[in-house]
C-alpha cells in the first residue's frame, strides 16, 4: 500500500504540545502497527541521527523550532518510508540549522530514500535536486536538471537601464547572439547564447552609436531564481504561497 | 485483529494523566456536586418528606442515596460530551493529519477516543461511590460480597454503554465543527435537556406527559436506572416514593443504551468518512 511507503513532513508543525519526543515517534511507529522492538531500535537510531537523544523525555513545547523540525524529520523516517515528502521543511529557521536540516536530509538521501522537496528558496533547489519541476498554479511548467533549466535562459543575462528601452530592445533583437528580451519597469534584460563578458561592450557601442544613452549595466550568470521568474512570469516576491517548486532528489544507491 | 485504536487510547490516557490539575478538577468536581447539593438538597428533601408515613416492609432511602446514583449519571454524561473535544483541537491544530494519513482506519479513531472516554467515566464513578459511601450513601447496604461484585459488573456495564454513546456523538460532533468555542455553545445545549428531562435529580414520576415521555427516552433516566437497580435494590422507597425495577424493564434500559451507542456510532462513522485532509 502506498500509505506504508511514505513519509510527510508537513508544511506547519504538526506536533502535539504536550507528548515528549520518545512519545511522538512512538505513536507514529504504533500508527504504522510496527512492532515493539523495532520501534525501540529505530527511535534510538532516529534520536542520534537528529542529535535529539538529550531530549528523548522533554515535552515538544519546549523545544526550540530547529529541533521540532528534527523531529518532524525523524518521524517522517519512523517506518523506513522509500519516499520522503518535505514540504518547505527550512521555512523560518535560521542558517545554521538550515544548514544541519540539509545535512541530515542529504544522509537519508544518501542511505537510499527518494526524497520530494516543496520550497521556496530556489537556492535550496538548485543546491540539492537532481530534478527539479517548477509548479506554477497547481500544474507543472517545466522539469529538469538545475542546469539544463538554467541553460534554457542563455548563458548570461545582462540588464540595462537605458534613455530608450523600447528602441533599444528593437535593435538588440537583431543581433545572433541575443537569445531573448524581457522589458521591466525601469530596464530591459537581455539573454543571450554566447560570453557575456565580450558581448557587452559590443552592445553598448551599437546602442550608442544610435544614439541611446545607456544609464545602469548589470552582468550575471542565470540563477534557479531567474529561471523561476522566466517560467511563472512573475517577481519571487509576488508569488505568495500558490506557487513553489517542487524538486525530486533522487536517491542515490537504489 | 488490527488493535490500532489501543493506540488513539494510549495517546489520549496520556493526556488525561499528564495534567495533573485536569486530573485533578475532573474527580473533584463531581465529588463536590455529591458534597454541596447532595447534602443541601438532601437535608431539604429529608425534612420535607419526613412527616409522610414510611411505607411498610420497603427499604426506605435517603434522599443522598438517591441523587448519588444521578451525580454519577450527570458526570459520564458531561464528561463523555466533551470527551470528543481532543478530536477538534487535533484537527484544528493539523495533528489530526498523521493519524488521517497513516494506514490507521478511521474507525480505531472512533473507537480508541470511546474507550479512553469510558475509562474515565470508570474512574470518576468510583471516586463519585467512594465518596458517597463515606458521606453515608446507603449504596449496597446489606450486599454479600458476591452481590457487591455483580452489582459493579453491572453498573459498569450500564456506565459503558451510555459513555460510549455520548463519546460517539461528541465524536461526531468534533469532527464536523470549525470552532472549538461552536462545539462547547452545542454541547451545553444539548445537556440541558438530556440532564433535566431525566430521574436523575428528582422522580420523574409526577412530570407532565410531554416531559415524561421525554424521560422515557431519555438515556440518561435509563442509566440512572440501572445504577440505582444494581445500588440500591429492585425495591425500595425514597422521598415518599416508591420504586421498583424489574428484571426485564433494566434489560429494555440497558438495550437502549446499547442501541443508542450503535446509532451515534454509525453518525460518528459517516461524519469520520467525510473529512478530508488537508
Amino acid at each position: 500500500m502506498v500509505r506504508e511507503s511514505i513519509g510527510i513532513v508537513f508544511q506547519e508543525l504538526t506536533l502535539d504540545r504536550d507528548m515528549t519526543v520518545r512519545e511522538i515517534l512512538e505513536y507514529h511507529g504504533r500508527l504504522y502497527s510496527m512492532p515493539k522492538a523495532a520501534r525501540q531500535k529505530r527511535i534510538d537510531e532516529l534520536l542520534d541521527l537528529v542529535e535529539l537523544e538529550g531530549k528523548r523525555d522533554t515535552l515538544t513545547r519546549h523545544l526550540s523550532g530547529g529541533m521540532k523540525r528534527r523531529l518532524e524529520i525523524a518521524r517522517g523516517l519512523m517506518t523506513r518510508p522509500k519516499v520522503l515528502f518535505l514540504d518547505e521543511p527550512t521555512i523560518g529557521l535560521d542558517p545554521q540549522t538550515r544548514i544541519r536540516i540539509w545535512d541530515y536530509v542529504k544522509d537519508i538521501n544518501q542511505q537510499g530514500t527518494t526524497i520530494f522537496l516543496t520550497t521556496h528558496y530556489m537556492d535550496e533547489a538548485d543546491q540539492f535536486s537532481d530534478n527539479i519541476s517548477i509548479v506554477d498554479h497547481g500544474k507543472i511548467i517545466v522539469t529538469g536538471k538545475s542546469w539544463e533549466l538554467k541553460n534554457t535562459l542563455g548563458k548570461d543575462i545582462i540588464y540595462l537601464e537605458t534613455s530608450d528601452n523600447r528602441a533599444a530592445s528593437e535593435l538588440l533583437k537583431s543581433l545572433e547572439s541575443v537569445k531573448g528580451i524581457r522589458e521591466k519597469s525601469k530596464g530591459i534584460i537581455v539573454m543571450v547564447n554566447v560570453d557575456g563578458t565580450y558581448l557587452l561592450p559590443e552592445m553598448m557601442d551599437k546602442l550608442r552609436s544610435e544614439g541611446i544613452t545607456i544609464r545602469a549595466v548589470n552582468l550575471k550568470k542565470p540563477s534557479m531564481d531567474d529561471v523561476f521568474v522566466h517560467y511563472t512570469g512573475k517577481e519571487l516576491r509576488d508569488s505568495g504561497t500558490e506557487k513553489s517548486s517542487v524538486v525530486s532528489l533522487r536517491a542515490g544507491r537504489r | 485483529m488490527h488493535t490500532g485504536f489501543l493506540t488513539i487510547y494510549w495517546r489520549d490516557m496520556l493526556r488525561f494523566v499528564r495534567f495533573r490539575s485536569l486530573l485533578f478538577a475532573s474527580l473533584i468536581q463531581p465529588a463536590l456536586w455529591l458534597a454541596f447539593f447532595g447534602i443541601a438538597m438532601s437535608n431539604n428533601f429529608d425534612r420535607l418528606t419526613s412527616t409522610l408515613p414510611p411505607i411498610p416492609g420497603i427499604k426506605a432511602v435517603g434522599y443522598l442515596t438517591f441523587i448519588c446514583a444521578g451525580v454519577i449519571a450527570m458526570t459520564t454524561l458531561f464528561t463523555s460530551l466533551f470527551g470528543g473535544t481532543v478530536l477538534l483541537f487535533d484537527k484544528n491544530w493539523g495533528l489530526m493529519r498523521e493519524t488521517l494519513s497513516s494506514p490507521l482506519p478511521r474507525i480505531h479513531i472512533i473507537v480508541g477516543i470511546g474507550l479512553s472516554g469510558m475509562t474515565k467515566s470508570f474512574i470518576q464513578a468510583a471516586v463519585i461511590m467512594g465518596l458517597g459511601l463515606l458521606l453515608g450513601v446507603q449504596f449496597f447496604e446489606g450486599y454479600t460480597p458476591a452481590r457487591i461484585l455483580i452489582s459493579l459488573l453491572g453498573i459498569m456495564l450500564f456506565i459503558g454503554a451510555f459513555s460510549l454513546g455520548f463519546l460517539f456523538l461528541s465524536a461526531a460532533i468534533a469532527i464536523t465543527m470549525e470552532s472549538p468555542e461552536g462545539m462547547q455553545a452545542v454541547i451545553t445545549l444539548l445537556t440541558m435537556p438530556f440532564f433535566f428531562t431525566s430521574n436523575a435529580l428528582y422522580p420523574s414520576n409526577s412530570f407532565p406527559p410531554v416531559l415524561r415521555a421525554l424521560s422515557t427516552v431519555n438515556p440518561l433516566t435509563h442509566l440512572v436506572s440501572g445504577i440505582r437497580y444494581f445500588a440500591i435494590g429492585s425495591d425500595f422507597s425514597s422521598i415518599g416514593i416508591h420504586y421498583i425495577y424489574t428484571q426485564g424493564g433494566i434489560l429494555v434500559s440497558f438495550l437502549a443504551l446499547l442501541a443508542f451507542a450503535v446509532i451515534m456510532f454509525l453518525i460518528a462513522r459517516w461524519r469520520f468518512s467525510k473529512v478530508t485532509v488537508t
